[in-house]
């Protein structure tokens, strides 16, 4: 685990785990776990709020304290950790939809350098969502609400002009 | 002396038994730790602790987490807080965690007003949802022929898993899927009609929320009340009146005869006749059953199924069809009392009034909801017309009485209608377990030995304890005795039967715990035992202030065996008030 890991996507993944093992007895490890994860996923798709860190603040710690067995108990623990240590990675993702370690693919946005590009078209070529266009031997544009954030365009431009923002 | 531990509760100094639990040791000094899951009727085998749902947790000095009360024991020196900040946080949100996967119909619920998780709602000062999230949507409903489903409203607690299959033996409801998909239902997820289920209904007793309540014909009640051409007639049953107060606000255990008598008439029943005149006539039949069994028995007949056993209770009718097929030949053949009475009440009391019995609706008022799958056995509809039109429970009654503008406290008493309105005090104890058995002895002793009962009460057959037994002396006879009641009990008896290891000649057996007075139609007992033990006694107390206390002395009775059935297991009798069993095993 280095820089480029997305510490919100670190305590999501976490999550994802305990939730599909979780047994379904006590309560806060069988709804807390799930509303966990919802707020996580909304964090990193970016449509998290403050107040969202305060809520999974106090559920990690009441499903840590309350729950029934071992799992329950120590599932909130990559919630509570990075929330302490990488509290800034947070609200990054909340208040400017940015996630450094560009994981989170909802929060990313692929630009082409018109000053790089020379318009060769295998990157509109290779997108499967056909979400770049541009005329051939002129710079390439990405429309960025049909982009599907796949990285496909990166691996075959020849000129380093695509980029991630 | 066993010695006492001392422990600290919100800085109370407590001394409680060894093994007292932290949830019993803070109730013994007045501090009431809010509960869900946790359900305990002592002296009884319900009991729900599977410290589940974590809204009893405290704080313990020295515990990294906090501690289940309902399940955690006391410990000398034990420092305990039930009320800390942190307790109470945790306990505000573990609630709000259930609202988010709970249905917010609380205004139109059946269970608003009487529902667990709302009281608790109220209790923690939620004044709105703080989490929003998927919810489960692969829960069943369903509505039986006596109880509604509607899992949505579920919170796990599982109270109705431990009694199905604890209680009960039944073993039909059960955990289906896992975390947060998890379901209670039948195996397999099948639908109630598919299954074992006995409709006892106790999973409705102890359910929280509204998620197992029973079937409401409330509606068509008030529908059959106000059409003219109809004769609605009512039959309450003995267990009603003992419980009924409760809904009004009464205290446990008052006899409200009187008043239901009247509440019923201002309903606009035209007639309302009483299910103890019909426990009377039942106990004539099973009597005289009894007693034939017993002279074939001691006249040296090897092939005469004994012990017999009685058949009132519709749970146990259905228990023993679907799991007991190979027995079917020891239940006595007598119909419960409620259809008993629709028997007659459509033959005699209509040939006598000439009343056409189709215009004629019976309705029965039980504490019980496997009566209203009883009233829709084809057996018990000739014709295609049933016996007994439909039941409704004892909380649908008190809802109507509501609903009807009538306050039931003021109400005057008044006296049950002629000529099926008369019953004995043998009548009035049918409601609590052990009482069939009871009222059974006092004619079977009278009638087989000819002499007058020195001390009426049979008090040996009486109690709480799940299997109890007995032997009378019947003229140097010894007559063995065997009173159960739950189904997990009849099931230990059962077993017995078909080894052969059974030596009783009369068992009595009633689904619910302490008898009908426990039933799945009563007010909500929400886990107090005392509730029971007071409609036990005011059951008693009913038997005690009646004139007439054996059933083969009601004067209604005799008449009726005079004017219309000749005698008892005579031509008439088997045709209206004896049935027979199905084998319902399914494969």
């Amino acid at each position: 685990m280095d820089e480029d890991d997305c510490m919100v996507s670190v305590a999501k993944f976490y999550l994802e785990f305990t939730v599909g093992e979780s047994c379904g007895k006590c309560t806060p490890c069988r709804i807390g776990n799930k509303r966990m994860l919802e707020i996580l996923t909304r964090i990193t798709e970016g449509k998290g709020e403050m107040a969202d860190l305060d809520q999974l603040q106090n559920l990690a710690t009441v499903i840590k304290d309350s729950a029934l067995c071992g799992l329950g108990q120590t599932s909130p623990n990559p919630v509570l950790s990075t929330l302490s240590n990488f509290r800034d990675e947070y609200v990054e993702h909340v208040r400017a939809h940015k996630c450094r370690a560009k994981k989170c693919k909802a929060l990313l946005t692929y630009t082409i350098d018109p000053l790089r590009c020379k318009g060769c078209s295998a990157c509109a070529k290779s997108c499967p969502a056909q979400a770049i266009m541009g005329e051939t031997r002129k710079p390439h544009v990405i429309n960025p609400y049909v982009c599907i954030r796949c990285g496909m365009c990166i691996s075959r431009c020849h000129f380093g002009a695509i980029s991630v923002i | 002396m066993e010695k006492k531990i001392k422990l600290t509760i919100d800085n109370r100094p407590v001394r409680v038994a060894p093994g007292t639990t932290i949830l019993d040791a803070a109730e013994s000094v007045g501090i009431a730790i809010p509960t869900l899951c946790h359900i305990d009727l002592k002296g009884t085998c319900v009991k729900n602790n599977p410290a589940s749902c974590r809204i009893c947790v405290v704080e313990v000095e020295g515990r990294r987490n906090l501690a289940p009360s309902c399940a955690t024991v006391c410990t000398e020196g034990m420092v305990v807080y039930t009320n800390s900040a942190r307790v109470i946080r945790a306990r505000k949100t573990i609630a709000e965690l259930m609202l988010s996967d709970h249905p917010n119909d609380c205004l139109t619920c059946p269970k608003c007003s009487d529902c667990e998780l709302q009281r608790l709602v109220m209790r923690f000062n939620i004044r709105e949802m703080p989490f929003t999230g998927g919810e489960q949507s692969a829960r069943k409903k369903e509505i039986t022929a006596a109880i509604t489903r509607n899992m949505d409203k579920c919170i796990l607690c599982r109270r109705c898993e431990s009694v199905c299959n604890n209680v009960q033996s039944v073993g039909v409801l059960g955990a289906v899927r896992r975390g947060f998909d998890t379901t209670i239902a039948p195996t397999f997820d099948r639908m109630f009609k598919d299954t074992d289920c006995t409709y006892c209904g106790q999973c409705v007793a102890v359910c929280p929320t509204g998620a197992l309540t029973e079937r409401d014909n409330t509606d068509r009640l008030m529908e059959d009340l106000c059409d003219p051409n109809k004769i609605v007639i009512a039959q309450p049953a003995p267990a009603v009146r003992v419980a009924l107060g409760e809904e009004f606000g009464m205290k446990p255990g008052s006899i409200v005869t009187g008043k239901l008598v009247t509440a019923l008439r201002y309903l606009g029943f035209t007639k309302v006749f009483d299910t103890d005149f019909a426990a009377d006539l039942t106990i004539m039949e099973e009597g005289a059953e009894i007693l034939k069994r017993l002279k074939a028995f001691l006249a040296g007949d090897k092939s005469v199924k004994l012990p017999i056993m009685t058949s009132c209770c519709p749970a146990w009718v259905n228990f023993f069809e679907h799991n007991y097929p190979d027995l079917l030949d020891y239940p006595s053949s007598a119909k419960s009392p409620a259809q008993m009475f629709g028997a007659i009440a459509k033959t005699w009391w209509c040939e006598r009034r000439n009343i056409n019995p189709k215009k004629v609706v019976v309705v029965s008022i039980m504490p019980c909801l496997a009566k209203k799958y009883e009233c829709e056995r084809e057996e018990f509809c000739p014709d295609g017309q049933p016996d007994v039109d439909y039941s409704i429970s004892t909380r649908e009654l008190a809802r109507l009485i509501k609903r009807a503008n009538i306050r039931f406290t003021d109400l005057p008493d008044s006296d049950f209608d002629t000529p099926m309105g008369e019953s004995s005090g043998a009548g009035a104890i049918f409601g609590a377990t052990g009482g069939v058995m009871e009222a059974a002895l006092r004619t079977v002793y009278e009638v087989h030995t000819g002499k007058e009962l020195q001390k009426i009460e049979f008090t040996e057959v009486r109690g709480l304890e799940g299997i109890r037994e007995a032997t009378i002396d019947l003229n140097g006879f010894p007559l063995k005795v065997c009173v159960a009641h739950t189904l997990s009990n009849a099931r230990i008896l059962m077993d017995r039967l078909r080894k052969g290891e059974l030596d009783y000649h009369v068992v009595e057996v009633m689904a619910c715990p302490g008898g009908c007075i426990g039933g799945a139609g009563q007010p909500y007992h929400h886990g107090h035992v005392e509730i029971l033990q007071a409609r036990a006694a005011a059951i008693y107390r009913e038997d005690e202030g009646k004139a007439i206390r054996l059933s083969h002395k009601n004067p209604d009775i005799i008449k009726l065996y005079e004017d219309f059935l000749g005698e008892p297991l005579g031509e008439r009798s088997e045709q209206l008030l004896h049935t027979h069993y199905f084998n319902k095993q399914i494969q």
